[in-house]
């Protein structure tokens, strides 16, 4: 079966900056697929090639196994939730969600219909004669949706579709989003800078950075097994010890300057820059005395190893430890 | 706490009245010098002249009216401006798009600094000298029928001059050379308003429409257009009123026939008929308020 979006070392630059540098990867049928990174690091550009609004510079863009690499977006089978929603602000919900198929000149009695049940689909059946600027920023997302997979793409792509919703609103459309295409078993390819958002609703994630692949693994291994540095630091936010291995912060123990470590711990002394109450966690920041940033965090509450008080203040002398156990061994970039 | 000080902390507390006093001074003068003189000017058309010692009577009647639509003369004219006014603004339009289109969508940093100086440029030289250059521009003996003979499309020139209504001995004494230059003179007004409302259109727009597989075509027709109608809808308005209301270009360039604004200028200066030519001009307020209901019916305003 051919891969549903393959990309075969396409390279993308815009004067001397260069977007995508060389990527190759594949995404199956039916997969929910992440691209992870900072601003800047390619992956809304890919999205844009993948949608056809790009056009490689070299490489090769694959849809189901046909070469698209020189197809403009409007005979592509793919279908975009653009960021900002690009909701046509002229228009009823009704005919932006129905576009797609007038465009297409579908008769206008099917267009009704289809319509009407694709904003069933998205709990939005009565918003149809509204305007776009009359509905909240949750329900502009569900419009933008509804009117993405009206067309019944074999790809859809989402372009950071939550950036703008509250956070309760934003979990609960992880959610929404994530059943939908398990329902519809259409591929999804979603493109965040979130990785929260990534982790949580993704089969794989391809992390970017300076418009290259760090990683492609499922968001378990990513996690686990971060693969260099800058995919250490960006997804979870883990230590990073001498750019040779990882260390996650719920690993590392705090105990008084002094204490001694576990046999077979590596143990380093420090200073306290900065004490974080987060509600679930505490976290401490610590300067090492050869001058590493470490992050530890313990459950708010647990009983510290050592019965150590947990509030400790800034400036306070401790001694950090880990096992090697819990050390991920990083390539170099 | 200084003096000034103390004057801008009374003035923030009470922001009504730092508002009324901000607002009243240029109010009154939009007041009285715009709106006030235009009623005194209108109100003057509801008068009338007294044939034989052509003084006004100042009775309140709708003499003039009736004569400025009832008498064929006066009727020509309205027609001929109002038919004139529709072409210029439809031609002017059709010019401006694409170059409207290029500044705001592609032009970058210093191209589109260039576009809208050069479009600007030729608002800020004197209305008289390009008036006159054209009318050598478009003479018998101009630069533009040496080159159109040329290039051996004299022939095309002369077919279009017999042509009845928009013809003429040459194009600077045709209908056909007023349009031209009228189009030439207020393009700038319909591609500036285009270009701000094209501005205001988010790319994404555009893409989504190409994304539901819209071809270059329909989204210009179904999502172009219709964001940018308001754009059009005030340079139509630039447009039409600037034509119904001139009178230089007809007394220069064209054929002879009279046009609203040279009848204006006629009536109230050697005619000394202020009412008719406050009649006359009411005429252009009407048919823009007409033009304004149409566009707003056709939708052109539902984008704002």
């Amino acid at each position: 079966m051919n891969a549903a979006i393959e990309f075969r070392d396409v390279h993308r630059a815009f004067g001397a900056i260069v977007a995508v540098d060389r990527v190759s990867f594949a995404i199956e049928p039916g997969e929910f697929f992440s691209m992870l990174g900072p601003s800047g690091s390619g992956k809304t550009t890919c999205l844009r090639l993948i949608a056809g609004f790009e056009l490689p510079d070299a490489g090769v863009v694959r849809l189901g196994g046909v070469d698209v690499s020189a197809t403009p977006p409007y005979e592509r089978n793919v279908n975009t939730v653009f960021q900002d929603y690009a909701l046509f602000p002229h228009m009823t919900v009704l005919d932006n969600v129905t576009y797609g198929l007038r465009v297409r000149r579908v008769p206008a009695a099917d267009c009704r219909r289809r319509g009407e049940e694709m904003l069933a689909l998205v709990k939005l059946a009565d918003a149809g004669a509204r305007r776009p600027a009359q509905l909240s920023g949750g329900q502009k997302q569900r419009v933008a949706l509804a009117r993405a997979l009206i067309n019944q793409p074999q790809v859809l792509l989402l372009d950071e579709p939550l950036g703008a919703l509250d956070l309760k609103l934003r979990e609960e459309m992880q959610i929404e989003l994530r059943n939908l295409q398990r329902r519809l078993g259409i591929t999804f390819v979603y493109v965040t800078h979130d990785q929260g958002e990534a982790l949580s609703m993704s089969d794989r994630v391809a992390v970017f950075n300076r418009g290259r692949i760090e990683q492609l693994d499922s968001p378990q291994s990513l996690y686990t097994r971060p693969r260099t540095a800058f995919v250490a630091r960006f997804v979870g936010g883990a230590n990073v010890i001498d750019e040779k291995y990882a260390v996650r912060a719920e690993h590392i123990e705090v105990a008084g300057a002094g204490a001694g470590a576990p046999d077979g711990a590596v143990r380093v002394e420090g200073t306290i820059i900065d004490t974080q109450y987060q509600g679930a966690v505490r976290r401490w920041q610590v300067r090492t005395d050869d001058d590493q940033m470490i992050t530890a965090t313990r459950p708010e509450g647990a009983a510290t190893p050592g019965g150590h008080d947990t509030s400790r203040e800034p400036g306070t002398r401790v001694a950090l430890s880990w096992s090697r156990t819990h050390m991920i061994p990083l390539a170099a970039d | 706490m200084t003096a000034v000080a103390a004057v801008s902390t009374f003035f923030y507390r009470r922001q009504t009245l730092a508002v009324y006093l901000l607002l009243v001074p240029p109010l009154l003068w939009f007041g009285t010098v715009y709106l006030g003189s235009l009623f005194a000017l209108l109100a003057q058309s509801f008068y009338s002249i007294d044939e034989f010692t052509a003084t006004i009577v100042r009775k309140l009647t709708l003499k003039t009216y009736v004569q400025l639509f009832t008498q064929p003369a006066n009727l020509d004219i309205v027609v001929r401006t109002g038919t004139m006014a529709i072409a210029v603004t439809i031609a002017a339009a059709v010019v401006a798009f694409p170059i409207a289109n290029y500044m705001a969508r592609y032009a970058r940093g210093r191209m589109k600094a260039f576009f809208y100086v050069a479009v600007m440029l030729p608002m800020w030289t004197s209305y008289l000298v390009k008036v006159y250059a054209w009318r050598l521009i478009l003479a018998k003996e101009g630069i533009l029928n040496w080159f159109l003979t040329a290039f051996g499309l004299d022939g095309v020139l002369e077919a279009l001059l017999r042509a009845p209504g928009i013809g003429g001995p040459s194009l600077a004494s045709s209908y056909l050379g007023m349009f031209i230059v009228f189009v030439y003179m207020w393009l700038p007004y319909m591609i500036l308003p285009i270009a701000a409302a094209l501005e205001r259109v988010p790319g994404s727009l555009l893409s989504a429409s190409a994304d539901l597989g819209a071809t270059p075509a329909q989204t210009f027709w179904r999502v172009t257009l219709p964001l940018a109608l308001p754009g059009v809808a005030a340079g139509s308005i630039f447009t039409f009123s600037l034509t119904l209301g001139d009178y230089i270009i007809p007394s220069v360039v064209g054929a002879p026939g009279y046009f609203i604004g040279m009848m204006v200028y006629q009536q109230q200066g050697t005619a000394g008929n202020i009412p008719l030519a406050a009649a006359f001009s009411v005429v252009p307020i009407l048919l823009i308020t007409i033009y304004l209901m149409l566009a707003r019916r056709a939708g052109a305003f539902d984008a704002l």
